[in-house]
This record gives structure tokens, sequence and C-alpha cells, in this order.
């Protein structure tokens, strides 16, 4: 296809505003697949997305739209992950293309990722196609909503379709606008290869499958291709595009349009998201701008809550890494919960995710520990160390400061909630920065917070304060400095290290005293009394005690029914082995979990 | 410590009760009329074996029988010509001791005590167990209990008039509303009485009873305050000359009761009725718990090996003679590891139990405790 005729675009738009039930309908639309193949939301072809109902991993398809004016236009429609943890992977999702359908819901108006992502586009100088949706519901306003949208992003919606993505109504006027509004791309043939990895999937049969916009130059199977950052060159197998059900082979992909690269990768490691595809022979001068490796913001420790499934453990990270270049995992060891790993994500939502589908895919059982962020530890002896365990945290003696990560944050709310969300925000240490109201019933407001206060259950609080009205968005601001200490728990005398975690020092009493508390309630009462106490550094700053138990006997014993009380021991002996031991105490997981939980927290 | 002199107890479940107390989980049925029937089957079991026939062997009828129990459910409401028949089945079939020790459970609410307890004694028990469970109306009422607390006083006199050598009376800690001084009370009581044993159990609310399904709302004392009661049982009872020679039972004179221990020292038995256990020859069975099914010669159920070592600790450590563990080393070729050494100290340290020339026994405090001690113990001796 002529270059004049392809359109690449992506949807953008918060979360639950209806961009894959809008995917949905295009592919239709265009019998890209036949009403009767159509799953629901086909683009997201994992359960916890379909759940979740929002899309972890970008994915491609390929378009053919004959347009009003008769001409027959190839549309690349770049879906984008719906969610802050993989901003990265968004911007270059945006980076493949010319232009973006902004969807808004008609009911809500402009949320906080309705203008993250927007900004995100106009960073990548992408036309932006306003599209009002669910106007269906009997709450949709869509009036107000494009008035919101002209003001707030200066986006004119005179004629921005107004459709029902779940009905179908008016979804064909979307394509006419794509094709009149998004620029077509303006690759040169005979240049150097230029190809952005956009996505990077793991395939059994096929081994990586590496999804790119094909910038400048052109591509065969046969050719020798080069990854322009990590260096590594491979034999193009195949290259292709993609229908909505299958990847469909092709001779050859050229400028300006989206297509697949398959060549024996054997891991994603190798074809990152954002790296440049150039040909070994002529290779282009420079890559495209925008690569960087993410690293992971948050880190827990994962262990199998049955110690026989280590070795699962470790081939179910494997698998899930070989489609996830940003998972990290390595071996730890804790003496309370045994052999695991030390997992990093790009954020909670991510972590949430892989523990989900450990759980669910792999049918694994987990016990994880409070999430981290990796934090700087100047010494005083002028070195810097980066943790992100709170077990190797150095002895306090030893620190000259400490920083913590810290966000820009972004929350959109009605007015009527700032109250609750500043009370919140300041909980929580945030650096209030400045309020804008961005509309008569919307207001942005910025604080600085830091990371390790939003990654445990920021959000949900958030919502439950502004009954779900609130939006949120961060992103990394950079580090500072920040009064932080370490918390261990001891039991009968012994540190149980899986609950060591790393808190600001205001908030280290309350907590200590509500870990002690939980700690309490949960562990159940055994032969002896145990002393639970939590400690900084030496100093015990939270204390309860397990009274013994007094009685646990069979006080009947005749009648000759050996048997049935032998079975009553053995019962109770598989219930202590389901339990930890630390030197003389055994503690239930329910113990940990209610210590490790991440709601009800102080 | 354990028993292997070839000899064997007898017992004999009688699953019928006048009406069901409302904490008892034991199998028993309230129809009276079915209790020919059941007597006749039982001295037909007892004479032919059939029930049991895939577990025992020609010799049994050469072992000394030591001991013949009457459980229940109310064993009482047997008629004195029913025990007579069923003791006679005993006596024609096995070679029955001269001294054995023949005991019946009784219900106080009993008729005609006296003519009762000569026609029993007339036909060979020796020993009566008298469930009393409390001195106070309002707790026995509380249990489903009609009868007032002289009625046992009568009970007792009149066994001892009729010449039975031993009495027991069955008293229970843990009921509902109970305080210190109503145990005491029902101590004081029993004490008064002319009795040689005395057991006291602690009411556990069995899933499937009544009291299980009300337990929030009981009264129910709590677990502390059980243990409380218990201490304070134990000392008591000892300071007027009891010995607490098993978790729940105490007697004076070294009146044991024979047929029990023999549960608690490896001993072998045969039962007979609905839900009756049986141990012979190293192998455990039972008799289903149904009634028409034992009316119908249902053979007997395996439940696989007794007598291991998890047993023997087990039972061992109910008692006042506790566990020798040389013994218990040898005989089960034994290693003990230092784990268990460990954990042996431990609890001798924290009051739970005391070690004396190889052989250990649980204090009162960790008889309180003896699951926990035993689990532990037995954790750490086969290092699960």
């Amino acid at each position: 296809m002529k270059q004049e005729n392809i359109r690449n675009f992506s949807i953008i738009a918060h979360i639950d505003h209806g961009k894959s039930t809008l995917a949905d309908r295009l592919l239709e639309l265009t019998n890209a697949v036949s009403r009767r193949d159509m799953q629901q939301q086909l683009l997201d072809n994992m359960d916890i997305e379909k759940e979740r109902g929002i899309t972890i991993k970008a994915r491609a398809v390929t378009l053919y739209y004959k347009a009003d004016t008769g001409e027959t236009y190839e549309l690349n429609l770049i879906d984008t992950p719906g969610h802050v943890d993989f901003n990265y992977e968004v911007s270059r999702s945006l980076a493949a293309c010319e232009g973006a359908v902004l969807i808004v819901d008609a009911t809500q108006g402009v949320e906080a990722q309705t203008l993250g992502n927007t900004y995100l586009a106009l960073d990548h100088d992408l036309e932006l196609v306003p599209v009002i949706n669910k106007i269906d519901l009997p709450a949709a306003d869509p009036d107000r909503v494009c008035a919101d949208i002209e003001e707030i992003i200066g986006l004119d919606c005179e004629n921005a379709p107004r459709i029902s993505a779940k009905t179908g109504e008016n979804v064909a006027e979307v394509l006419e606008r794509i094709v009149e509004l998004v620029p077509c791309p303006e690759g040169d043939d005979d240049a150097p290869l230029r190809a952005l990895v956009f996505d990077s999937v793991y395939d059994n049969y096929k081994g990586v499958i590496v999804y790119v916009r094909m910038m400048d130059g052109t591509l065969k199977a046969g050719e020798t291709m080069r990854f322009m950052a990590s260096g590594a060159e491979f034999t193009v197998v195949e290259v292709g595009r993609m229908a909505a059900l299958s990847l469909v082979p092709c001779v050859e992909l050229k400028s300006g349009e989206v297509g697949y690269i398959t060549a024996s990768i054997k891991s994603v490691v190798d074809a990152r998201v954002g790296d440049t595809v150039t040909k070994a022979e002529n290779p282009a001068a420079k890559p495209l701008p925008g690569y960087k490796k993410v690293n992971p913001m948050v880190f827990c420790g994962v262990y199998p809550a049955d110690g026989a499934d280590y070795e699962a453990l470790r081939e179910a990270l494997e698998k899930l890494q070989l489609n996830d270049a940003s998972l990290s995992f390595e071996p730890e060891t804790s003496g309370a919960l045994g052999f695991g790993y030390r997992c990093g994500f790009l954020g909670l939502l991510h972590l949430e995710i892989i523990e989900e589908r450990l759980e669910r895919e792999y049918d694994l059982d987990l016990v994880t520990t409070v999430p981290s962020v990796v934090y700087k530890i100047y010494l005083s002896d002028g070195t810097m160390k980066e943790i992100d365990n709170p077990t190797n945290y150095p002895d306090p003696a030893l620190i000259s400061y400490v920083e913590e990560p810290v966000t820009d944050a972004h929350i959109y709310s009605p007015p009527e909630y700032v109250g609750a969300i500043m009370d919140l925000c300041q909980d929580r240490r945030g650096v209030f920065q400045n309020m804008d109201y961005i509309s008569a019933d919307r207001v942005d407001i910025h604080y600085i917070l830091p990371l390790n206060e939003i990654i445990y259950d920021f959000f949900d609080a958030l919502k439950s304060r502004t009954r779900g009205y609130a939006s949120f968005d961060y992103e990394l601001k950079g580090y500072e400095k920040s009064n932080l200490v370490k918390l261990d728990v001891l039991l009968n005398g012994d540190l149980i290290d899986a609950l060591s975690f790393i808190i600001h020092a205001e908030k280290a009493y309350p907590r200590a005293r509500k870990i002690a508390e939980k700690l309490k309630d949960n562990i159940p009462r055994q032969m002896f009394e145990i002393p639970v106490q939590v400690a900084i550094g030496g100093k015990v700053i939270a204390r309860e005690t397990i009274k013994a138990m007094r009685k646990d006997v069979l006080a009947k014993c005749y009648g000759g029914d050996i048997t049935r009380k032998k079975k009553l021991l053995e019962k109770q002996k598989e219930g202590k082995k389901r339990m930890r031991r630390f030197g003389t105490v055994e503690v239930p997981q329910e113990a940990f979990m209610a210590v490790l939980k991440l709601d009800d927290q102080v | 410590m354990t028993r292997s002199d070839g000899s064997i107890g007898i017992y004999f479940h009688v699953p019928f009760c006048a009406s069901k107390c409302p904490y008892c989980d034991f199998y028993s049925h309230c129809d009276p009329a079915l209790l020919p029937a059941y007597a006749d089957a039982v001295i037909r079991e007892a004479h032919t074996l059939s029930g049991c026939r895939d577990f025992t062997d020609a010799d049994v009828f050469d072992r000394r029988i030591e001991s013949v129990y009457f459980g229940g459910g109310t064993p009482s409401l047997l008629s004195i010509a029913q025990i007579g028949g069923m003791l006679s089945a005993v006596s024609n079939r096995f070679s029955l001791a001269p001294d054995a020790e023949i005991t019946l459970e009784v219900n106080p609410s009993l008729q005609d005590k006296q003519a009762f307890f000569d026609g029993a004694a007339a036909a060979g028990v020796n020993r009566v167990s008298i469930g009393l469970q409390s001195a106070v109306d309002t707790e026995r009422r509380a249990l489903g209990r009609r009868s007032g607390a002289e009625a046992a006083a009568d009970c007792v006199k009149a066994a001892k008039n009729a010449g039975v050598t031993d009495v027991s009376l069955d008293l229970m800690i843990g009921i509902p509303h109970q305080t210190r001084q109503t145990l005491l009370e029902s101590l004081d009581f029993a004490l008064s009485l002319d009795i040689t044993h005395l057991s006291a159990y602690i009411l556990k609310t069995e899933p499937g009873t009544v009291f299980y399904k009300r337990r929030e709302t009981l009264g129910l004392p709590d677990d502390d305050t059980l243990a409380d009661y218990y201490l304070l049982m134990c000392e008591h009872l000892k300071n007027r000359g009891m010995r607490h020679y098993e978790i729940s039972n105490f007697c004076f004179d070294g009146r044991v009761g024979r047929h029990n221990m023999r549960y608690w020292q490896n001993g072998a038995y045969l039962g007979f009725g609905p839900s009756a256990h049986s141990y012979y020859n190293g192998r455990r069975f039972f008799y289903a718990d149904d009634l028409q099914a034992f009316l119908d010669g249902k053979p007997c159920t395996d439940e696989g090996a007794g007598g291991t070592a998890e047993e023997i600790m087990m039972l061992s450590l109910r008692t006042d003679a506790g566990l020798d563990l040389r013994d218990f080393a040898r005989q089960f070729d034994l290693q003990l590891p230092d784990g268990f050494t460990k954990q042996l100290s431990r609890l001798q340290t924290g009051g739970l139990l005391a070690y004396c020339d190889g052989v250990i026994r649980l204090t009162d405090r960790g008889m309180l405790l003896s699951n926990a001690v035993i689990v532990s113990l037995q954790s750490a001796l086969f290092n699960e």
C-alpha cells in the first residue's frame, strides 16, 4: 500500500472509558474479524486483562477500510496498555503512530489518564481525534464533556463523533475521522532501515515476535537485522502483518507500515520495547530517539507457600519473563519464608498482575512480602548503596543519610473531595505543590508524594475517600532525603526477616504497635508465652505477649477407641506442618498474610 | 508398663439411653424395645465371635480375661437377667479370671436400687461407675440429668450393701455456669461418699451434639477458666489422699480402673456391641455404630495396626506411670535425636513434664496440654 493510504493510530483513554470495546467494533466494521469469532475485547487476550478490564500488553492489528470516498486505506491500530505502570510502553506505542483516537466517557468527562495520555500523545506530535463514548448511558452529557475537552485540552470537538462503542452507534464515523485527520506516514524506502520496536512477545514456535513500525527503509526475510541498543544481530526468518486472529506473512515490510518480524530470538530481553531495528549491512547512523531500559520500581519477595514449589515458581517466573522484559527476579532466602525470589516490578499493578498470573496460570500458592521501593543509602564512609530489600539495610550507625524516590502526583477530582484528598496526601507525607481548577467541576491537585507511600494502597484509599470520583496519575520525579528507619519484628527474641521493612520515622511507632497487635491476634497460643517485639535497631518500640495456651487435652480417652484419638493428634500435627517454625515459635501462614496484607495500614 | 501377659479385657457397649444427654456423642438409642434383641445378639457375638472372626484366632478362648466392662449408653437399663446372660457368655466361653474386675456403668436414676445392685453383684459385678456429673442440681439439669444428687448417694450405699467392692463416681468440669465454688461442692459431695475412685472429665462440645450447636450461648467456661478448675480439682483431690493416676482419673489405695488401664497400657481387649472397639493381636477393629447392622451380624471393620510408637507415647503419657524412654527406644529400635532431648528439657523447664530415671511423666499442667506436648514430642522424635 502506498504511504498516502496508510494511517497509523492508537486509542488512548482513561481506564474504563471504552478503549477496548471501541477496538472490537472497529475490527468488526472492517470485517477484520467476523461477529462469530468475536470474543469480547479481542485485543486483550489474557484472562486477567478481561477481568480487570485493562490492557496490559500492547498489540497491533492491520485493518482495511473502504472510505466514503471509495479509496481503501490500511489502518494500523496499535493498542496501548492502560495503566501508569506501563507508561513507557505506552510512549513507545504512541511513537509508532501519527495520530491517536482520544476517547472520553460521556458520563465522566476528562480524567487523570485522559490528560496524562493526551500530554504523552502531544509529546509525540500526534494528531488527536476526539471521540465521545457511552452516549447510550442515561447519565451521558456529551455537550458538557465536549465543552470540557475544548476547555481543558483545547481540542476542537465540534465534529467529534458521539458514539456508543457498546451498541456500535456512530462507530463508522470514527473510521472516517481517522482517515481524514491522521496524517499519513512519510518514510523513505531508500534510506537505511530504522524500525521502532513497540512490543515483543514470546511465542513457543516462532521465538520472539517483534512488533515494529517501519520508519525508513525496507526489510525482507533472509536479511540480517540488528537491534541498535542491544547490538544483537539475527537473520530474519519471516516478516508480515497482523490480522486480528493471526499473523500474515508477507514478502517485504516497507517504510510507513506496521508489521512483525521473527528471527529465532530466544528472549524478549534481546528485543526490548523502544529499541531500533536496522540492517547489519548499511545500518542507520543513529537509532530512533526515546529508547530507555525500564527499571523496576517496586520490589518484593515472592515465596511459595509450600517450599516444594520452589522449582515450579522459578519455571513460572522464567516463562513470564520470556514475555515481560520489565519483570526481574533473583533468588533470595528468608529465614522466615524459606527459598523464594526477589522480584522487581514496574509498579503495584504490575506486581499484582504477575502475582495473580503465578497463582492462576501456574497454580502456585504464594506468600509475598511488603513491597519496597529502591532506597539510596549514603554511608558515613562516603559510599552509596541502593537497596530494595530491607534485609540488606545497613546498621543505622553506619548510615549518613537516606534518600527515597518521590513522585510528581496529580489527582483529578470534583471539588467537594479536595479536603479528603489533601488529608490523605498529607497523611502519606505528601508535599502540596498547587491546585488548578481545570473546569468548574474538576480540580487538579498536584503533590510530591513519596513512592513508598503510594505503592501499597494509595489508589484504594483515594477511591474510597472520593467514592470513586477521583483519578490519579504519577511519574517518578527523583530522589529526596528522608528520615527513614528499618522496623524489625522479633518473636520470642528471634528476628523474623520477612517481616522487616523500611518506613518513615514518624510512622514507625503506630505501625509497630499495629503489627505487634496483628501478630498477637493471628498467632495461636502455644505451650509457652511468646513475646512479640517490634524494634528499630536494638530498641524495642512495641511489644505484645501471646499468652501461653492452658488447655489442649482429650479428657476422655476410653471406650477403647484409640484410633479416633490418634487421628485427632495426627490432624493437629498436620496443622503444625502448615505453620512456619522460627526457633520455638510456630506461625501460621495467615499471621504473615495479616501483617503483609496491603490494606488496613496505619 | 505395656501389657504383654496375654490377658485380655472384654467391653460390652450398651447403646441404649432413656434419653440422650445434650453433650454426649457416644452411640446410643432411645428405643428400649430393641434391648432384648440387642442382648441376644451381643451374647451370640461373644459366643461365636462371628463379627470379629477375621481378627481373632482359636487362642482367644484360652486368654485370661482380667476385666469386663459394661459401658454405654446406659448399661443399667439392662435387666439383671441380661447382665447375667452376658457375663455367663464370657465365663462359659472364655477363661474368666477369678479376680477379674467386672464394671457396670450406672445411671443414678435407676429404680429399685438395692434389688438391682444385689442382682448385679450376684451375677458377678464387683465394680460400679455412677454418673453423678455434678452435685449441683442446676448443673445436672443443664446436662440433661434428671435425678438428684441423693440418688447417686443412694446408689453408692446400695452397691456397697450388695458387696460391690469398687465404687467410682463420674464428675464433669466445664459445665455451663460452673464456678469454683460449685466444683468444690461437687468434689466434696463425692468425697463424702464411700467411694474408691473418681473420674472427672473436662466437658468437650463434640460436633453433632446439642451443646455444640449452642456452644456460644451456653455459658461454658473458657479454656483458661477450665484450666484453673482442673488444677484446682487435682490439688483438692490430692489433698484428700487420692492418686491422680490418669489425666481424668483419681483413686484411693491403688484401686485404679483396671479395665481402662488396659487401654492406656496397650493391653488387648475385645469389644462387643455397636461402635465397640477391639484391639487384639496387634490389630484394631470395630463394630459399626449401627444397632441394626449389629443385630444383622455385620462383621467388624479393620482399623489397622495398633501399638505403634506414636500410640504408646500418646497412651503412656496419660498415666502417672509415664513413658520409660529406655524401654520405649529399645522396643521400637529408636535413637532419640537431639531435638527430642532439647524439647524434653524445654518442657521440663516450662513445668509441663517431669523427667526422672529415664521416665517422663506429665505434670498436672502438662496433662492439660497433653495434646500439644505429645505432638511436639512426636514431631521432635520423628523429625517431622
